[in-house]
């Protein structure tokens, strides 16, 4: 797996054990209107909530340590890098850019996203991609139940498991697991894997700098579309 | 709605200083619990053939030493409380039910906390921050201690209403999230025996637990039995002689984090509250899955 | 021999069985599927018209109308925002979507609100360019599908309301219906075009008032702390609601009761869930006053606000402001009786038609429809908008003047009595007449 390399020279350093959030997350901000620092290393979240969130600017940013909920919230076109965990709601309603965890991911990674590129190495816990508007999702490991519970666009690739209730009214996002799936949600179903469809995945797989893994080994999951208008046969999936 | 914490100890090192570290995971839940806080620490046994009970009372003034006289009258020994703000703890020579039995029938004005061989709970309104100051919990060795930050969700916030709530001897009960099915399953258990004193709907889960293992399930039964039978949103975290439990309910809306290291295992509602541990940036962590009971045990580790 | 409806001299109707309960009971059995419609609960539960304002006498002395002062005005978002709403009246629009209502039907909103120095709110699809250039005072909510959510417009929006749920549904989700789902409203909200819109009734990232306030947090930090954060709940448990949307870090809560209206949702949701208005207003006062916190977090009152008297009677029990939505939408023009010919061709009558989840609209303001919304005029509507606040607002301050108050504000609970016993009850007023109010006296 590539590991993404880390500037020496020029990196802003701030502290959260001696800064307050809040002064982070301003100079952050300000990056949209005026110059700053390009690259910066936050050191000792110690599970703080909404680091990095409301970015907007061409910037990196490495986090050393475990953050706490919804990191890079409505993230834009920033790269975020977590060498730790992420709690709830990671890159939650991400616009465009990257964010990526080299840890695990607790529930609703990626929820709601609307573009970019959210990565996690390990695994991702339940309601992964959740009600997803056009974000990218992968996932190395394994992710838990109700993941892509109502997505709407775009891709998710789950290189270990899903959990149950995978797509569970599911609209036109396209859903790729490498391993078991626990279950299928209501609509949800297993769609044909063609050239287009592998192709699809190595291209993420690529982008997520996922190296071991072959997109020939995926199943593709999507909608069924019978949910889309109310019939009456289908009463019991409501 | 609120933050749980729970930390078990692998070393003698982090016995030493478990109060000290309860502490600083309680005040990490601060913000999602700011109504009251409690802790259930199991610590010092009482020996063989005594046992332990935590009693408080609403009169700060309170006649502990008066009481120890009366236990001491009706039981034997020399009973000396230990007296933490409204609380006090003694070591009386019976078994824990006829010490509390006692208890009920002379001073009803007491409530009893926690009873067992080495269960203490303490719970109280105010901030967490206060509340660990006031129980001098810095103080406190043990084995192992839940603890528990409260905001109040549909019952007032009062002391009895704090978790955690002790559902036997030497077990007690911790709970983030709300149940929707507690008023009639009250009612059911009511019927079967077991008293409550809240409307508070942990009481109603911590009286379930009870009441199984009355019937003698397992714990691990008892806790499946939960996913049948109680209906909302919930994390458990049990505490046990041997060392705790944790449960979430087959949605899992609410939040938990478990961590590991050669000298303690942790639980939290968030990773804040396990980051002020030793060793936790270095700590094995995962989030447990729903529906699936994790258990510690001191025999295993 | 025939009766005024020409029936056959002495017929009765069921009460429980009555022509709207028999054709409902006939279309389930013939469609398989829960009746949708748009509109608040239609029954009859206990209201502000139940109440009635003490009025000045010889103990208590009125105040001139327009020389002497009666003021308005209200701030919303003291508690935590850098930059708090200023609004000329206590008077708001309530939250609707652009897919429910049509664009020049939110852009009328926005002219009226904004002539009149209030604020309007967005619904459940987005900001629409038109509604930010039009209102000068914007709510951007925050909702469960987060369709349109971008954190551009929530610096661009004037304060963010995050909406646990409305009087109409508490409980319940967003619902589109396939034929409002029109190029426009599916590419806002990331949809297939024609599909109907399933709905989440829980936030995606949040469950609970822990986990609320780590939410609200987030949102201040991309916000910078700017704009205030208001909590909109249907009523139901509005005293431990109120409470834990102060502890989660709410500047302004809005309480919506069971008479809210809705685009679409099942009316069985609309008429057996959630408590009227009426109670709502003084739980949610009396929680706020326990917190110490009342008028240091506002209030925001809607569910069948009507007239000026139900507003100065909310105000009276303590709410900061109210909103209005289905008001505001028969104000431009919804149920006039002039196209009561063209309701009648789809199925209804003026008066009567509550299909807004139809998208038929003949009035162009639930409609998504081109040909439809180009009939209505959003100028006119706008104008339309400012003076039906005008006339909300001048009567809600006679009303006060009559209690002698120089500010709405001022109007208490002690300016009120209760026609009916239910009333007293709900609202803690003593019934006319009397010193009781029923349930006060030696209970908790």
């Amino acid at each position: 797996m590539a590991t993404e390399a880390r500037e020496a020279t020029d990196v802003e350093v701030v502290d959260l054990a001696t800064t307050p959030l809040r002064e982070l997350n301003q100079r952050l901000h300000d990056l949209t209107r005026g110059d700053g620092p390009r690259h910066w290393r936050i050191v000792n979240p110690n599970g703080a909530h909404a680091v990095a969130a409301g970015v907007d600017a061409e910037v990196e940013i490495d986090v050393d340590g475990h953050v706490g909920y919804y990191c890079a919230g409505m993230n834009k076109l920033a790269t975020v890098r977590v060498h730790g965990n992420a709690s709830t709601g990671l890159a939650e309603n991400i616009m465009s850019g990257r964010v990526v965890v080299h840890g695990n991911a607790s529930q609703s990674a990626g929820a709601t996203g609307r573009g970019g590129l959210v990565v996690v190495y390990g695994d991702a816990a339940a309601r992964c991609g959740i009600s997803m508007k056009g974000v990218d999702i992968v996932v190395r490991g394994s992710v838990g139940h109700l993941s892509a519970f109502m997505a709407q666009t775009g891709r998710l690739v789950i290189c270990g498991d899903a959990g149950d209730a995978l797509g569970d009214s599911v609209y036109e996002a396209r859903l790729y697991v490498r391993g078991e799936v626990g279950g299928l949600g209501a609509d949800c179903v297993q769609k044909e894997l063609r050239d287009e469809h592998v192709n699809e995945v190595r291209e993420l797989l690529g982008r997520a700098g996922v190296e071991d893994v072959n997109p020939q080994d995926f199943r593709r999951y999507g909608s069924a579309r019978k949910l889309y208008n109310f019939s009456i046969d289908n009463a019991s999936s409501y | 709605m609120c933050g749980i914490v729970g930390l078990f100890a692998k070393s003698a090192e982090i016995e030493e200083a478990l109060g000290r570290h309860l502490g600083a995971m309680l005040e990490q839940m601060s913000d999602r619990g700011p109504d009251s806080a409690g802790v259930a620490i199991y610590r010092d046994p009482a020996p063989s053939g005594s046992s332990k009970l935590t009693l408080f009372s609403a009169d700060p003034l309170h006649d502990w030493d008066g009481l120890g006289a009366e236990l001491r009258q009706a039981f034997g020994g020399s009973p000396e409380p230990e007296v933490r703000s409204s609380h006090a703890v003694f070591v009386v020579e019976a078994e824990a039910e006829d010490a509390e039995a006692w208890v009920r029938t002379t001073h009803p004005e007491l409530r009893i906390m926690s009873a067992g061989q080495t269960i203490e709970i303490y719970k109280e309104t105010g901030r967490p921050e206060e509340f660990v100051r006031r129980f001098a919990l810095e103080d406190f060795q043990g084995t192992h201690a839940l603890g528990h930050t409260r905001m109040a969700t549909e019952s007032r916030v009062t002391t009895e209403g704090s978790h955690p709530f002790s559902t036997g001897l030497d077990l007690c009960l911790v709970h983030n999230g709300s149940l929707s099915n507690h008023n009639r399953l009250r009612e059911k258990l009511r019927r079967e025996g077991i008293d409550f004193q809240t409307e508070n709907d942990t009481e109603v889960a911590a009286g379930y637990l009870a009441w199984r293992l009355r019937e003698g399930a397992s714990l691990e039964e008892a806790l499946q039995g939960c996913l049948d039978d109680l209906d909302g949103f919930y994390t458990f975290l049990v505490g046990t002689v041997e060392g705790f439990a944790v449960l979430r309910d087959p949605i899992a809306c609410k939040p938990a984090v478990l961590a590991e290291t050669d000298d303690w295992v942790a639980m939290g509602s968030e990773w804040r509250a396990i980051s002020v541990l030793p060793g936790a940036s270095e700590a094995r962590s995962w989030e447990p899955a729903p529906g699936v009971v994790y258990a510690w045990e001191r025999q295993r580790v | 021999m025939a009766d005024g409806n020409g029936n056959p001299w002495g017929l009765r109707e069921s009460y429980l069985y009555d022509r709207p309960v028999i054709a409902e009971i006939q279309r389930a059995a013939q469609e398989g599927i829960y009746d949708i419609r748009g509109f608040g609960a239609k029954r009859r539960v206990p209201h502000f018209d139940d109440l009635l304002l003490l009025g000045a006498s010889i103990s208590r002395y009125p105040l001139e109308g327009y020389r002497e002062r009666c003021d308005t005005n209200v701030t919303l978002g003291t508690r935590f925002a850098k930059s708090p709403l200023h609004l000329r009246i206590p008077i708001t629009i309530a939250g609707m979507s652009f897919g429910a209502l049509s664009a020049p039907a939110k852009e009328a909103l926005g002219r009226g609100a904004t002539e009149m120095g209030t604020s309007t709110t967005t619904g459940d699809g987005g900001m629409t360019a038109e509604e930010r250039e039009h209102s000068k005072i914007l709510v951007y909510q925050l909702l469960p599908s987060r369709y349109g959510m971008n954190p551009d417009d929530l610096r661009r929006a004037d304060a963010i309301e995050v909406v646990v749920g409305q009087g109409a549904k508490p409980g319940g989700g967003g619902m589109l219906l396939g034929h409002k789902i029109s190029d426009r409203v599916a590419e806002m909200r990331n949809l297939p075009k024609g599909i109907d819109q399933r709905s989440a009734s829980r936030h995606p990232d949040w469950t609970g008032p822990d986990d609320l306030e780590i939410k609200i947090g987030e949102l201040r930090e991309i916000t910078d702390w700017e704009k205030p954060i208001f909590v909109k709940v249907g009523a139901t448990r509005t005293y431990y609601d109120v409470q834990l949307a102060v502890k989660a870090g709410a500047d302004v809560i809005v309480v919506d009761g069971m008479q809210g209206g809705t685009a679409a949702t099942q009316d069985v949701f609309i008429e057996h869930v959630g408590i009227p208005t009426l109670p709502a207003v003084r739980i949610a006062a009396d929680a706020l006053q326990e917190l110490d916190l009342h008028r240091k977090v506002q209030l925001i009152v809607s569910g069948g606000i009507r007239t000026g008297a139900d507003v100065a009677k909310a105000i009276a029990l303590g709410a900061d402001a109210v909103s209005i939505g289905t008001a505001a939408l028969i104000a431009m023009g919804d149920n006039d009786p002039h196209r009561d010919a063209e309701y009648r061709q789809i199925g209804s009558a003026a008066g009567y038609y509550d299909d807004w989840q139809a998208g038929l609209d003949p009035a162009g303001i639930s409609t998504q429809d081109d040909e439809l919304a180009a009939r209505f005029d959003p100028i006119l509507g706008g104008r339309r908008i400012a003076n039906y606040l005008r006339v909300l607002t001048l009567e809600a301050q006679t009303l006060a003047r009559a209690c002698g108050k120089s500010h709405v504000h001022n109007l208490e609970p002690e300016d009120l009595v209760a026609l009916t016993v239910e009333a007293a009850a709900m609202a803690r007023v003593p019934l006319a007449g009397t010193d009781w109010v029923p349930g006060a006296n030696g209970s908790d």
